[in-house]
C-alpha cells in the first residue's frame, strides 16, 4: 500500500536541511540522548521490536545483529557504516548523507552504545566527496555541541565517528572485504567465519550496518520500536517500518521516496515514478539493484504453502508488497529496494550485456569460479550481441552462473550469477533470436 | 627526485594517523592525499613514501594501489571525466554522452587529450541512478545530462 512517509526525508527539499540547527528543529538527537539514558540490552531490544531488516540488500535484522557482538570483550568493539553505495541501480543512501546527514550520525551514537563500541568508521566510497563533506561537517557540528566525543550526548560514553574512504572497487560493499579496506588492505572478501562480531575490523568484534538501516535507528526511538514496525505493512512478516525506496531507468519521474513498507512495484513504477517513459509498455523490472533476479511483468505470485500469502496468491509480482520475505518467497530477491525499469523499448539482452561486463569489471579476482565465470559470461555475451553465438553457448551461460554460485567465498558470485541466471531464463526468446538472426532482433537500443 | 608532502599536508597526514588504532588502516586515506599532491597520480616515489611513513613494505602498498581503481599509475590529465555507463545510465542514453565527449575531446575512454587537458574515462555505477544520465568531472557530479549539458561542461574543462 502507497503511504509516504518523511522520517527521513522531512529536510530534503529545505535549504540547509543538512544542518545540525535545521534537523534540531526536527527533535535531533532526542532520540541519542534518550537511548544512552537506557541500557545496552535495553537499547538492542527496542531495535529488534523495530524489525528493521538491513538496508543493504541482504535483508537481516538490524537488532539481531547488534546482540550478536560480545557483552564482555577486552578488546574494542567497532560500528562500521557500509557507504559504499555502489550497486547499480541504488541511489538512495547518498541521498542520506548529502541531505541528512545528522540522522545517520546520531544513529552512529545510538548504535556505537547499543554494540558498546566506542568508534564508527562511516566507508564512504571516494567518488561521493559531497557525501563525505556534509558527514565531516555534521561530525563537526555534533562534536561541538557535546554530542560527540569523550562524554557523547552529556554522559560518560565516549562515541567518535569518522568517515573513511574506499577507492573504487564494487567489491568493498561486501563487508568482510570493507573491512579489509578500512584495515588498510586489498578489497578482498574474508572467508566467514570468524564473523565479524567476533572477529572484524583490526581484529576486534564488529558490526557493520548499512547508511540507511542506521540512519532509521533515531526515528525508532522516537516512535517506539513496536510502533515503528507497525508503520509496515509488512509487520507480520517481522519486515517493519518505513524505507526508501528508489526507481531508475524508463519511469517519467525517476527518484527516491520515502515509504512504509508494503509499497508495491506497481505503485513504484506507476504512482511514485510517474509511469513508463513515453507511455510504453513495462516489459521487466529489476527489484532492488541489479543482482536480484529480473521480474517480467506477467509473472504471478504463487506461494501456496504460507498462509501469509494467502491475499497475494495468484496476482501479479507487480501487486506483490516489497519485503525480504515476501519477494524470496517469491524466488526473487528485494536487495535494496531501488528498482530498475525496462520499457520495451529497451533490448534485454543488451541489458544483461551491460550489467555482466560490470560484474566481470568488478569480481576481485581472488576466486576461481567468480574471476573466471564472470569472464567467460561477459564473452558469451559479446559474442551473442555481436550475432557470433551459438545456442550451445546460451546453454552454457546458465551452466557457469550455476556453477558459480555457491562456490565462492562472498556474495559477490551468487549477485553476478542471479541476473545472468535470470535473464537467460526469462528472456531466452529474445536472445535466442539474436542467435538465430546473427545479432539482428530487437529494438538494437537500451535508451528510448 | 623523492617525493614529500608540504607542510600543511603533512599535518593532515598526522590527522588521518590519528583516526586509527594502527598505521597500515591509513594507507588508502594516504594514498589519496599523495595522490593529490602528486599531479593526481601515484608514482613509485610515492609507493616508497608512503610505505616509509606508514611502516609498510613497499609490496604491500603497490599491492593496495593496483587493486583499487582510482589509484592512477599513470600521469592524467589536468582534469578527469568518469561518463557513468551501468544499466541506469544506459536506459536513458549514457552511450550517446560518451560517443559525444569522444568526438569532442578527440580521444577514446581511457586516453587523454593531448594538450594534456582531460583524460576521459568510463565508470560503472556511481550511485546516480535517479538522475541518469550523468558524469563525474574532477570532485562534481553533472547530473541529468544532455548533449547541450556536455558541451559547456567540456568547453570549460578545455578552456582552463
Amino acid at each position: 500500500m502507497l503511504n509516504k512517509t518523511t522520517y527521513l526525508t522531512h529536510s530534503y527539499e529545505t535549504p540547509d536541511g543538512h544542518t545540525l540547527a535545521v534537523y534540531e528543529r526536527q527533535g535531533g538527537y532526542q532520540s541519542a540522548r534518550k537511548a544512552l539514558g537506557m541500557s545496552r540490552d535495553a537499547v538492542i531490544d527496542e531495535v529488534k521490536k523495530a524489525h528493521i531488516r538491513g538496508r543493504g540488500g541482504a535483508g537481516f535484522d538490524c537488532g539481531t545483529k547488534w546482540s550478536f557482538m560480545p557483552k564482555e570483550s577486552k578488546k574494542p568493539h567497532y560500528l562500521v557504516v557500509n557507504a559504499d553505495e555502489g550497486e547499480p541501480g541504488t541511489f538512495k543512501d547518498r541521498t542520506i548523507m548529502e541531505r541528512n546527514p545528522h540522522s545517520l550520525i546520531e544513529g552512529c551514537i545510538i548504535g556505537c552504545f547499543g554494540v558498546g563500541a566506542h568508534a564508527a568508521y562511516i566507508y564512504v566510497r571516494d567518488e561521493l566527496h559531497l557525501s563525505k563533506e556534509r558527514l565531516w561537517g555534521a561530525i563537526r557540528e555534533a562534536k561541538a555541541k557535546g554530542y560527540l566525543g569523550r562524554r557523547a550526548m552529556g554522559t560518560d560514553y565516549e562515541v567518535e565517528v569518522y568517515v573513511h574512504t574506499g577507492a573504487g572497487a564494487y567489491i568493498c560493499g561486501e563487508e568482510t572485504s570493507l573491512l579489509n579496506s578500512l584495515e588498510g588492505r586489498r578489497g578482498e572478501p574474508r572467508l566467514k567465519p570468524p564473523f565479524p562480531a567476533q572477529y572484524g575490523a583490526f581484529g576486534c568484534p564488529t558490526t557493520v550496518n548499512n547508511v540507511e538501516t542506521v540512519a532509521i535507528v533515531p526515528t525508532v526511538f522516537k516512535l517506539g520500536g513496536d510502533a515503528f514496525s507497525r508503520l509496515s505493512d509488512l509487520h507480520g512478516f517481522n519486515d517493519g517500518g518505513t524505507r526508501l525506496f528508489g526507481v531508475s531507468g524508463h519511469v517519467k519521474n525517476p527518484g527516491v521516496f520515502e515509504c512504509a513498507v508494503g509499497l508495491t512495484l506497481r505503485e513504484l513504477i506507476y504512482d511514485l515514478g510517474g509511469g513508463i517513459l513515453g507511455d510504453r509498455e513495462l516489459i521487466g523490472v529489476i527489484p532492488g539493484g541489479s543482482s536480484c533476479p529480473v521480474h517480467l511483468p506477467d509473472e504471478v505470485v504463487n506461494v501456496p504453502d504460507d498462509p501469509r500469502f494467502e491475499p497475494y496468491n495468484g496476482k501479479s509480482i507487480l501487486d506483490l508488497p516489497l519485503g525480504v520475505e515476501t519477494f524470496r518467497a517469491a524466488g526473487g530477491m528485494l536487495g535494496t529496494c531501488c528498482a530498475i525499469v525496462l520499457s520495451d523499448a529497451a533490448d534485454p539482452v543488451l541489458a544483461i550485456h551491460n550489467l555482466m561486463r560490470f560484474y566481470k569489471h568488478e569480481s576481485c579476482g581472488q576466486c576461481t569460479p567468480c574471476r573466471e565465470g564472470c569472464g567467460w559470461i561477459d564473452r558469451i555475451l559479446t559474442k551473442i550481441v555481436s550475432g557470433q553465438g551459438s545456442i550451445e553457448e546460451l546453454d552454457r551461460l546458465s551452466e557457469i552462473g550455476s556453477d558459480i554460485t555457491g562456490n565462492t567465498i562472498c556474495a559477490f558470485g551468487d549477485g553476478a550469477a542471479q541476473p545472468v541466471l535470470s535473464f537467460v531464463r526469462k528472456y531466452r526468446k529474445n536472445l535466442e533470436d539474436y542467435v538465430l538472426r546473427g545479432g539482428k532482433s530487437q529494438t538494437g537500443r537500451l535508451e528510448l | 627526485m623523492a617525493f614529500a608532502l608540504s607542510p600543511e599536508r603533512e599535518q593532515q597526514l598526522q590527522q588521518i594517523l590519528s583516526r586509527y588504532p594502527n598505521k597500515m588502516a591509513a594507507c588508502i586515506p594516504v594514498l589519496h592525499l599523495c595522490q593529490e599532491a602528486n599531479d593526481n597520480w601515484v608514482s613509485e616515489d610515492v609507493i616508497a613514501f608512503v610505505a616509509q611513513r606508514l611502516d609498510l613494505s613497499t609490496a604491500h602498498v603497490t599491492g593496495v594501489v593496483t587493486f583499487y581503481t582510482l589509484f592512477n599509475r599513470e600521469r592524467p590529465g589536468k582534469h578527469q571525466v568518469w561518463v557513468c555507463r551501468t544499466l541506469s545510465c544506459a536506459l536513458r542514453g549514457s552511450d550517446a554522452i560518451l560517443e559525444h565527449c569522444e568526438k569532442r575531446l578527440g580521444v577514446h575512454a581511457g586516453q587523454t587529450t593531448e594538450d594534456g587537458k582531460v583524460t576521459l574515462r568510463t565508470a560503472e555505477c556511481l550511485a546516480s541512478c535517479g538522475s541518469a544520465p550523468m558524469m563525474q568531472v574532477d570532485k562534481n557530479y553533472h547530473e541529468n545530462l544532455s548533449l547541450e549539458a556536455v558541451d559547456k561542461i567540456l568547453d570549460e574543462l578545455v578552456r582552463d
